[in-house]
């Protein structure tokens, strides 16, 4: 998808996650704000999931380490054609299928239940694994974001990558530089990632992650190397499109209220 | 004769392993002591070491069991669920994922290595997690059916095994049915309901108590969770003495599920065999499990006990 459209319909995702989280009056807007555009470039340039397909895993899958950015996920999902885009309205309400944080079993789409932080590194690797000893060549992506590299199972899973040669797994960081006590380097300091993931034996590929072509190049990158998995060090910006969340802590977890949406709608329709 | 559970375990998962490509293992660094190596005799490619890295580990098999295979997941007892807890209950339980849980060297008669090792709440924190089945096989037979049992199931199971060699309780050809417990021996004088390497302490001690004209009935009670209800309440309802034996704290095992069961259907005092809250220690595990009481002579005692002191409160009744 050419990136005119892409930017188009990710304006589209962001509006979506606005009007998931004020309508729900909870969850979290800046990190799925700020992984948007990873997602976009995932599921309509590099994944070959459809809406027929999205029930099998007989594909590429996704796993959402971050689970939290459940409202990026699903409105990426509805952008796709997966879920019913009204459906976004019932995201975090009883009986809905759109759970605060994913569930594999309700959502087709939804590779891995996911939201306790660190551990979907540990799970998108032992698909990457089962993908091998299959022998198929469908690969593994999983988001994570900077703030949850400070969960230790993260490094296990990133050794045990690395050792088991995953090059059909390919993880994206979303590093937004926040998390909820603050800045990321105020609250434990998880940098330098790209030289621990380097040390830990992966290739890592820079990228700006919200620019549609170095973001198109990685994933390019990443499934040219042989012998290890891949890591793309995306920096992002928290809240990214809606000005009075971006690079602000505070809208980690914070729901907007009927006018802040508003306002946020406008800024997304101005982009 | 006496077997260690572990080698029938190994044996089982080869077998299994030759009949199914779809069956992996999985082991944090113990994967001679767990026997869980032996998939790599069938085939090495199906044998993942994680190092020693249990939360990985357990996330690693959801990621197998999502894509359609049966990772079986070994390490201590101890290691295998109170290490990764929560992955095990966010990770596998709660999407329902397929993943077997087969753990050793449970209880306080892995001995020499101490508290540190000997897993003596795993069943209580594994019962807490809906969709995990729990099982605790009391031999070789049991186990080797059981093994076979949970490989067929859809849904994620925890089997606890130990380190000892224990003598047969069944006889090799015994066909199991894990939705029922098993009625070992029947006696009117009270009921017992034993778990893993407390079957045969139980058994023994049953042996005394009808030489001393005593008879219980002994239950080996390895389906901990879905437990077989109606089988245990009507045991319940026959006897007016319970007695519950397991290696394990008395707060959240087979003791607690009887005393739920009796609660919820059939009112009983139920006497608790097993660590009332309290750590073990280092030693040799024969000497432990006398220490400790939890041995045949800790189960006769306390059985005898029991029925003496029932009897002196009869007679002393003044009303009767």
């Amino acid at each position: 998808m050419d990136n005119v459209e892409l930017k188009h319909r990710a304006a589209n995702v962001r509006k979506n996650i606005l009007r998931e989280t004020a309508n729900a009056k909870s969850g979290h807007p800046g990190g799925s704000l700020s992984a948007t555009d990873i997602l976009m470039v995932l599921y309509f340039n590099v994944m070959d999931i459809t809406p027929e397909n999205a029930g099998s895993i007989d594909r590429d899958r996704f796993v959402l380490s971050k689970g939290h950015a459940s409202p990026a996920l699903y409105a990426v999902l509805a952008e796709k054609g997966i879920i019913p885009e009204e459906e976004l309205l019932t995201f975090r309400k009883m009986d809905s299928r759109l759970q605060g944080h994913p569930n594999m079993n309700t959502v087709p789409g939804v590779d891995m239940s996911t939201g306790s932080l660190g551990q979907g590194l540990a799970a998108a690797d032992g698909m990457a694994l089962a993908n091998k000893l299959s022998g198929n060549d469908h690969r593994v992506y999983v988001l994570l974001g900077d703030g949850e590299c400070e969960e230790g199972e993260v490094w296990e899973a990133a050794m045990a990558a690395a050792h088991y040669k995953s090059d059909n797994l390919c993880a994206i960081v979303d590093i937004n530089g926040l998390q909820i006590d603050g800045a990321t380097k105020d609250v434990i300091g998880p940098e330098p990632l790209d030289e621990k993931f380097k040390a830990f034996g992966w290739h890592v590929i820079y990228a700006d992650g919200h620019d549609y072509d170095a973001l198109n190049a990685s994933f390019a990158e990443a499934k040219t190397v042989k012998g290890k998995p891949s890591v793309i060090i995306a920096r992002t910006v928290k809240g990214k499109g809606v000005s009075y969340m971006e690079n602000q802590a505070g809208w980690h977890g914070k729901a907007p209220n009927e006018e802040e949406l508003q306002i946020g709608l406008k800024d997304l329709e101005e982009e | 004769m006496a077997r260690a559970l572990r080698d029938a375990y190994g044996e089982t998962l080869m077998a299994l392993a030759a009949e199914n490509d779809k069956v992996v293992a999985l082991d944090a660094d113990l994967a001679s002591s767990t026997k869980s190596i032996s998939i790599k005799k069938i085939d090495p490619n199906r044998f993942f070491d994680m190092g020693i890295a249990e939360a990985d580990m357990i996330g690693h098999a959801a990621g197998f069991a999502a894509s359609g295979y049966i990772p079986f997941v070994s390490s201590f007892a101890m290691f295998a669920t109170g290490r990764c807890w929560e992955q095990i209950r966010n990770s596998v339980a709660y999407p329902r994922l397929n993943v077997k849980i087969c753990a050793t060297h449970a209880g306080i008669s892995v001995g020499e290595d101490g508290v540190s090792h000997q897993a003596t709440e795993d069943i209580a924190i594994m019962r807490a997690i809906p969709n995990m089945e729990i099982y605790v096989p009391c031999d070789a037979a049991e186990t080797k059916a059981l093994i076979r049992h949970v490989a067929e199931t859809k849904t994620p199971c925890y089997v606890r095994m130990g380190r000892i060699a224990v003598e047969d309780v069944y006889p090799d050809d015994k066909e199991f049915d894990f939705t029922k417990i098993n009625v070992l021996r029947e006696g009117s004088k009270a009921v017992i309901f034993a778990t893993g390497i407390m079957v045969q302490a139980a058994l023994e001690a049953a042996e005394r108590l009808d030489k001393e004209g005593m008879p219980i009935t002994v239950v080996d009670v390895c389906a901990i969770k879905p437990c077989d209800e109606e089988g245990i309440v009507n045991l319940l309802q026959q006897h007016k003495i319970v007695f519950t034996a397991e290696e394990h704290s008395t707060i959240g095992g087979l003791g607690s599920l009887v005393c739920e069961l009796a609660a919820d259907k059939c009112p009983r005092k139920v006497i608790r065999i097993g660590l009332k809250d309290k750590y073990a220690e280092s030693g040799n595990y024969k000497d432990l499990l006398k220490k400790y009481k939890l041995d045949a002579d800790g189960v006769y005692d306390k059985i005898r006990r029991t029925f003496d002191k029932e009897e002196k409160e009869f007679r002393y009744m003044p009303f009767r």
